[in-house]
């Protein structure tokens, strides 16, 4: 009966949220363009999967990884797991933090920026359409693995920057100027694509986890101030999927081009 | 889209009633594998570090069985709903306005859109309230209540206008079939330039607040919306012009929340 009281309540959030959104469309619908809008019961129907799957779907995250993920976001980021013993953890409050000691974290804030990613409903949209529109050549899952790879790659960087403590703009900087870079030369088909895969990683499943390991870790570290570290985890998990979806495109060429040389020298 | 999904296309030949429950069932079966698919690594890292790295054992493992379970249906739900509501609704809203050949409704709505879906949603809520906290403790803003607040609803007033300004120039691009990297790459320098004036505090939060304005319902229907318009327009690919609303809703946030910061 509770999760029941629990999911209606659910529900009437979701009902918030997305009534701005329908509001919009149907004012515009009826008002400026006053046309009926085709299939309205499929529509219709449509709509009531998209709120019914949404709400199930943040149900089930909330009861069933978030709790979990975030326990083994404070668990790893404990001085007792990071620090064999209490002396080194005394020590290392003294000392300048050592970013050695960190690389478990490094490696799950990768594995569960990767695993959050390819859960992500938004991501999963794009990728579809993009498959819908590219005739198949870009693959739903192809892309879904190359922006989770990218997500990975940008957490565990994330959490490398809070350990260390380098400002966030140098490592934002220079990711821009590797994202020039492969602009030049990348497929120019892949290129608008590259860019919004960057905006629609970070949205229900990871942005819960990955602050909940940014906030963790910032507040272990002596001299981070989880209010100024702890942020900026999410800047990064949004531009590096932009670098791998390119790399992906780039790959993609390339091997394409070797194999049509190897055809033609034989 | 699959032609069986198009509702603009009709099915000229009906299936026995038999074939078709199959053929539902199966694409059934298909849905639920692929969102199961989706959800096998964070299961894997989850089992992995919990038993493997931390020794401990998993809490709660029938509830958190059943919460998968409520995952694996919402997923599948929600991808079919996209592709009956939120992909065409998109394209049609795209062709309608095309048709219309009213330029200013189509630039009215790409604003309304993008403002009136980034107002009201719930993590930009959370990190501007966040945000605000933060600008009270270094003192940019006076430590009350009401000082917090009404940083907290400028912060998002101007996130929300930032998206509805991306999503104006953004559709205006799709209409004139701007190259989307130039835009882009000027919105890096104006990132850049704007890094160095910046208080330091607003800086992590500003760039955090792109990733943030983009929501699960908002995207499928903007990535349609561009689709739809690219697709209309004569002499527009939908690949290179149709995708890239969703990087101007993107990165013009970080902008105007460093703008914000300057100012207030």
């Amino acid at each position: 009966m509770d999760s029941l009281i629990h999911f209606g309540a659910t529900l009437l959030t979701m009902l918030r949220d997305v009534f701005p959104i329908a509001a919009i469309l149907f004012g515009f619908q009826a008002l400026v363009l006053r046309r009926k809008i085709n299939y309205p019961a499929r529509v219709a129907m449509g709509m009531v999967l998209v709120l019914l799957g949404l709400t199930l779907f943040l149900e089930g995250l909330e009861m069933a990884l978030f709790p979990i993920g975030r326990l083994m976001a404070q668990q790893l980021t404990a001085p007792e797991f990071i620090y064999s013993s209490a002396e080194a953890a005394a020590a290392a409050a003294v000392e300048p933090v050592n970013w050695i000691d960190f690389l478990w974290i490094y490696a799950f804030a990768g594995a569960i920026g990767f695993a959050t990613t390819v859960a992500e409903p938004a991501l999963m949209a794009v990728a579809i359409k993009a498959n819908q529109v590219s005739g198949g050549t870009i693959t739903v899952r192809g892309l879904r693995y190359a922006v989770a790879l990218g997500v990975a790659v940008g957490v565990a960087v994330g959490a490398f920057r809070i350990v260390t403590g380098t400002p966030l703009q140098w490592f934002i900087i220079s990711g821009y100027i590797v994202v020039i870079i492969q602009t030049i030369f990348a497929p120019k088909i892949i290129i608008p694509l590259a860019f919004d895969s960057g905006g629609v990683t970070t949205s229900t499943v990871t942005v819960p986890l990955v602050a909940a390991l940014g906030l963790g870790l910032a507040e272990t570290i002596p001299g981070r101030s989880p209010l100024l570290d702890g942020f900026g985890l999410i800047a990064f998990a949004s531009l590096f999927p932009i670098v791998a979806v390119m790399a992906y495109a780039q790959i993609g060429e390339w091997r394409a081009k070797r194999l049509k040389r190897r055809n033609t020298q034989n | 889209m699959h032609p069986a999904d198009n509702p603009l296309v009709s099915h000229p030949h009906k299936q026995g009633r038999l074939k078709s429950i199959w053929h539902k069932f199966r694409k059934a079966v298909e849905a639920l594998t692929d969102s199961a698919l989706a959800l096998v690594p964070i299961i894997l890292v989850i089992a992995v570090f919990q038993l493997l790295v931390l020794k401990q054992p998993i809490p709660n493992l029938g509830k958190m069985l059943w919460g998968l379970l409520q995952v694996l249906i919402g997923l599948a739900l929600f991808v079919r709903g996209l592709q009956m509501a939120l992909f065409p609704i998109g394209e049609e809203m795209a062709y309608n306005f095309v048709r219309k050949g009213n330029l200013w409704w189509l630039l009215v709505f790409a604003f309304a859109l993008g403002f009136g879906t980034t107002v009201a949603e719930p993590a930009l809520i959370a990190v501007s309230e966040e945000a605000a906290r933060i600008a009270a403790m270094g003192q940019v803003i006076a430590d009350t209540a009401e000082a917090q607040s009404s940083y907290a609803i400028g912060l998002r007033l101007t996130v929300a206008l930032a998206v509805g300004i991306a999503l104006l120039v953004g559709v205006f691009r799709i209409l004139k079939g701007w190259p989307v990297q130039y835009l882009i790459i000027g919105g890096y320098f104006g990132v850049v330039i704007m890094t160095f004036f910046a208080p330091p505090e607003i800086i992590g939060i500003a760039y955090d607040s792109g990733g943030v304005t983009t929501s699960t319902v908002t995207v499928p229907l903007v990535a349609a919306l561009g689709i739809g318009l690219a697709h209309t327009i004569h002499g527009r690919d939908p690949l290179i012009d149709g995708f890239g609303l969703i990087a101007f809703a993107s990165l013009t946030p970080m902008i105007f929340v460093m703008a914000f910061g300057m100012l207030y």
